[in-house]
């Protein structure tokens, strides 16, 4: 069973016999989210696994230095996630298809109904009408309830203090670039132009329209353009999504009309989640040791959670 | 003898004709090019321009249609197949430096008949038309291998001298 079902059941059975709420009390509302928002085409078909938007994240966003330089492909012998010392990585997927390897990059989708967002218990996140979905750290109790509502995997935990863990994650570059009208780091340094910056609706037409135009080269699908209610990071491969990382099981449903009807056992919640989520975290580490799985530390996770 | 001398004034003239243009573009096409939109973290690249004209000998691969050579591009043909060479060529006439900038955002939402909606900027331009071939026909691909690094480009990529020095560091491949 993968971790966000077995969330969902708990909640929606939570919910149901604590309140009797039914699954569909609250999902009636959708958001078409704001004209303007901001999002990023991403054409795998494009890149060339050179990792420079890796190098451009952890400099932008004032990262700890790497523990490998960001030349050094070796790091693509292994599956790595973003964590909280990287909040962009870039996998490489060998493919059957000619022209050699896919690869493909890594960090928060900014979903346009973010599960990281409805699931926080305390309101730290924030959709900008730019479109980046921000975190205010100050806020954040480190419930770690975001990282399980995310259907991508995304938040990361900094546990480098054990009293105050804090969630981590792209912000779209908002503070520094995006809120004054400029691209994220990473869209800037791609030399093959992997990356579009543009209006999210606009960036839409034109994934169609490469499709169109070039038929024989694309999927015909953009991945984030409907699922979990659309995203603001949307993508375009040459190769099926499932055989390059993508989890093609997540649904058009925003994960907010799941998470809402949890909304109401905030109460019974607070007394337990720390404690469940420690358990979490425990399971997780010592999975860890298991040399088939060895990843980044605490933080490797597939986008198909176990 | 009439017919001989046809012949020859119209030999003269679809020569002059065949010459003439050829001879004026020769005239503004460089043999080399410097590319120097990377300097922040590259050495420039001095792009042998003669040297792959005599690889390619189809100006269209890098130009398009705006040399006015015919274009095999399906796409492109839709509209250009007999379109007249443009004014300027140079790649920096059309792809912008600055591709994501707010203004050209603006610029290119204003413009409601510009069809060219999604082209390429300067630096994405380069990589893609220059790489697709490199890869291709065996050209150089590695990212020094065009353009070496700078010092501040390695300090950028944490690489060479500012490489992490754990003993777990992977042995960096200086691409
Ligand atoms: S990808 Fe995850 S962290 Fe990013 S906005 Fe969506 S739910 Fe939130
Ligand atoms: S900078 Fe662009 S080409 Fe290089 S790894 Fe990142 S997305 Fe791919």
């Amino acid at each position: 069973m993968k971790r966000r079902d077995f969330l969902k059941a708990w909640m929606i059975c939570g919910a149901s016999t604590t309140f009797g709420i039914t699954r569909n009390a609250w999902g009636g509302a959708s958001f078409e989210g704001y004209p303007e928002r901001m999002g990023v085409l991403v054409d795998l078909t494009r890149c060339v696994g050179c990792r420079s938007c890796e190098a451009a994240c952890n400099k932008e966003q004032q990262l700890p230095a790497p523990s490998a330089p960001f030349d050094d492909l070796s790091v693509f012998d292994r599956k790595r996630r973003p964590t909280e010392k990287a909040y962009t990585v870039i996998n490489r997927y060998e493919t059957t298809k000619a022209g050699g390897p896919v690869y493909r990059k890594i960090q928060c989708n900014h979903c346009n109904e973010p599960g990281c967002l409805s699931s926080c218990l305390v309101n730290a996140y924030t959709k900008t009408q730019e479109g980046a979905v921000i975190y205010n750290p100050k806020v954040c109790i480190g419930c770690r309830a975001c990282m399980v509502a995310c259907p991508f995997n995304i938040p990361g935990y900094s546990y480098s203090s054990a009293f105050n863990p804090l969630v981590k994650k792209c912000v779209f570059c908002y503070d520094t670039r995006l809120k004054n009208g400029k691209s994220p780091a990473c869209v800037e340094i791609c030399p093959q132009e992997t990356l579009t910056f543009g209006h999210l609706n606009d960036l839409i037409k034109i994934g169609h329209e490469r499709i169109r135009e070039m038929p024989d080269k694309y999927i015909d699908h953009i991945y984030g353009e409907k699922e979990v209610g659309g995203t603001g990071w949307i993508y375009l491969s040459g190769v099926p999504f499932d055989k390059v990382g993508f989890d093609t099981t997540l649904g058009n449903e925003p994960i907010i009309s799941n998470v809402k009807e949890f909304l109401g056992l905030i109460p019974m919640v607070l007394a337990i989640w720390p404690a469940l989520f420690t358990g979490f975290h425990l399971l997780s580490t010592r999975n860890n040791n298991d040399p088939s799985k060895q990843g980044d530390s605490h933080s490797y996770r597939e986008d198909a959670k176990p | 003898m009439h017919v001989v001398r046809n012949w020859l004034i119209r030999g003269v003239l679809v020569i002059a004709l065949t010459i003439a243009p050829a001879d004026s573009r020769a005239q503004n096409m460089p043999d080399s090019i410097d590319l120097d939109s990377l300097v922040q973290f590259y050495e420039k690249v001095s792009f042998d321009h003669a040297k792959h004209i005599g690889l390619s000998k189809d100006c269209s691969v890098c130009h398009h249609h705006t040399t006015g050579t015919p274009t095999e591009d399906a796409n492109c043909i839709r509209c250009h197949k007999n379109s007249a060479a443009t004014a300027v060529v140079a790649c920096t006439a059309c792809h912008s430096a600055q591709p994501f900038s707010a203004e050209t955002i603006k610029k290119n939402k204003s413009n409601v008949k510009s069809y060219h909606k999604d082209m390429p900027g300067l630096k994405g331009a380069y990589h893609q038309s220059c790489g697709g071939c490199h890869a291709r026909d065996g050209g150089p691909t590695g990212c020094q291998d065009c353009h070496p690094r700078k010092k501040s480009g390695d300090a950028f990529y944490h690489a060479g001298e500012y490489a992490p020095k754990t003993p777990k560091n992977g042995k960096s491949r200086g691409r």
